[in-house]
């Protein structure tokens, strides 16, 4: 049975519900991909969801192997498309009309009254991470190391989160 | 306090070619494990200086708000900002790439869930370090590009609505903006010429 269409819908509706972040999908896309659709199963859902976690990139990529298996690499390429295509244009036709609005008064207040609101979102998304995350000595250890070094050198924050990787490895088992 | 704006205005942009773009991007979309929003300020504000702090947060501002994934949304804003539609395409296409050849792949080999103790711990090792790389994120951006001490308290309100009494993002962004909005209100004090000079 073709699966284009149906694929094409489920997730370009999903991308309008990803307002703050791919999370904010996520019950919706379990519902309608494991219980309506029936492309995969909730244990395969957790383990897409935890592998997505692990890759670098958008953090919803677990999407394309949705979308192959339910309709082959054709799937994987249509969900891509129809996630990301719908948010991508509405993104760029409101940054164009922010940008027309340069000399409009209330838009450099917009601009200062967001800025803290945005930081206060990247925070609280933070300790929502750090619920599940920071449980006993070493995690907050490991949070507190890359926190620290961070603050005192440069250095590419891929190579902590690599080191964190081998010592969770060995330490977390 | 009340300065000039121009002073903190955003480097120009150079030429910055679409190859660059892309590559900057691809980088990114290949390296930015734990989070990607440290990583576009890492590579493309600290960098490459393709722009500032007080740009980057506008642009993480207007990611927020609107629907799509932060990361998406920026590259689309900064690829429009750099180098117009084409910037905006080839920056989504390169930070979406290799995370979707990824997926890709492991789709295509683990099918079922096979619990592997070592990876299961590795994973919580990345969670535990991007929570400090957060942190950190937000700190250096707090630094620059807030103005004064009452954005500290908007900050923390944000936080209390969305993590103590659990309203969704969009409704933290409504409530919360909208009293910062008014807070930075425009001032009748001084008549400020529309166009900031260029």
């Amino acid at each position: 049975m073709n699966q284009i269409p149906a694929l094409v819908r489920v997730f370009a509706y999903l991308s309008l519900l990803t307002v703050g972040g791919g999370m904010a999908a996520f019950p919706e896309l379990q519902y309608l991909t494991v219980d309506v659709h029936q492309w995969l199963t909730q244990p395969q859902l957790i383990h897409l969801y935890s592998i997505g976690q692990m890759a670098p990139g958008p953090n919803m990529m677990m999407i394309v192997p949705i979308g192959d298996w339910a309709a082959g690499a054709l799937g994987a390429v249509v969900v891509l498309v129809a996630f990301f295509g719908p948010t991508a244009l509405l993104t760029f036709g409101v940054g164009r009309l922010w940008k027309r609005l340069e000399a409009w008064p209330w838009r450099d207040a917009i601009q200062r009254g967001l800025a803290p609101v945005s930081i206060g979102l990247l925070l609280a998304g933070c300790f929502t991470m750090a619920k599940g995350a920071i449980f006993g000595r070493e995690t907050a250890a490991i949070a507190a190391a890359v926190l620290m070094i961070l603050l005192q050198y440069k250095i590419n924050p891929a190579l902590l989160i690599a080191a964190s990787a081998v010592i969770g490895a060995l330490t977390l088992e | 306090m009340s300065s000039t704006e121009a002073t903190v205005a955003a480097p120009a942009p150079a030429d910055v070619s679409i190859a660059a773009i892309f590559t900057e991007f691809l980088l990114i979309g290949a390296t930015s494990f734990g989070g990607v929003v440290p990583y576009l300020r890492g590579r493309l504000v600290v960098k490459r200086r393709w722009l500032d702090d007080r740009d980057f947060v506008e642009m993480l501002s207007m990611s927020q708000s609107l629907p799509g994934l932060n990361a998406t949304n920026m590259a689309v804003l900064l690829g429009d900002r750099l180098r117009g539609g084409m910037g905006s395409l080839v920056a989504i296409l390169g930070i979406c790439l290799p995370g979707a050849v990824l997926l890709y792949a492991v789709g295509t080999v683990f099918r079922e869930h096979v619990e592997i103790p070592w990876f299961s711990a590795a994973l919580k090792g990345v969670a535990a370090a991007a929570v400090g790389l957060v942190l950190f994120t937000v700190m250096q951006l707090s630094k620059k590009s807030l103005d004064g001490r009452i954005d500290l308290v908007f900050i923390g309100l944000t936080v209390i609505a969305v993590n103590h009494f659990h309203l969704s993002v969009l409704w933290a962004l409504l409530g919360v903006g909208f009293i910062a909005i008014l807070w930075h209100r425009p001032r009748k004090a001084k008549p400020v010429t529309g166009a900031v000079a260029k």
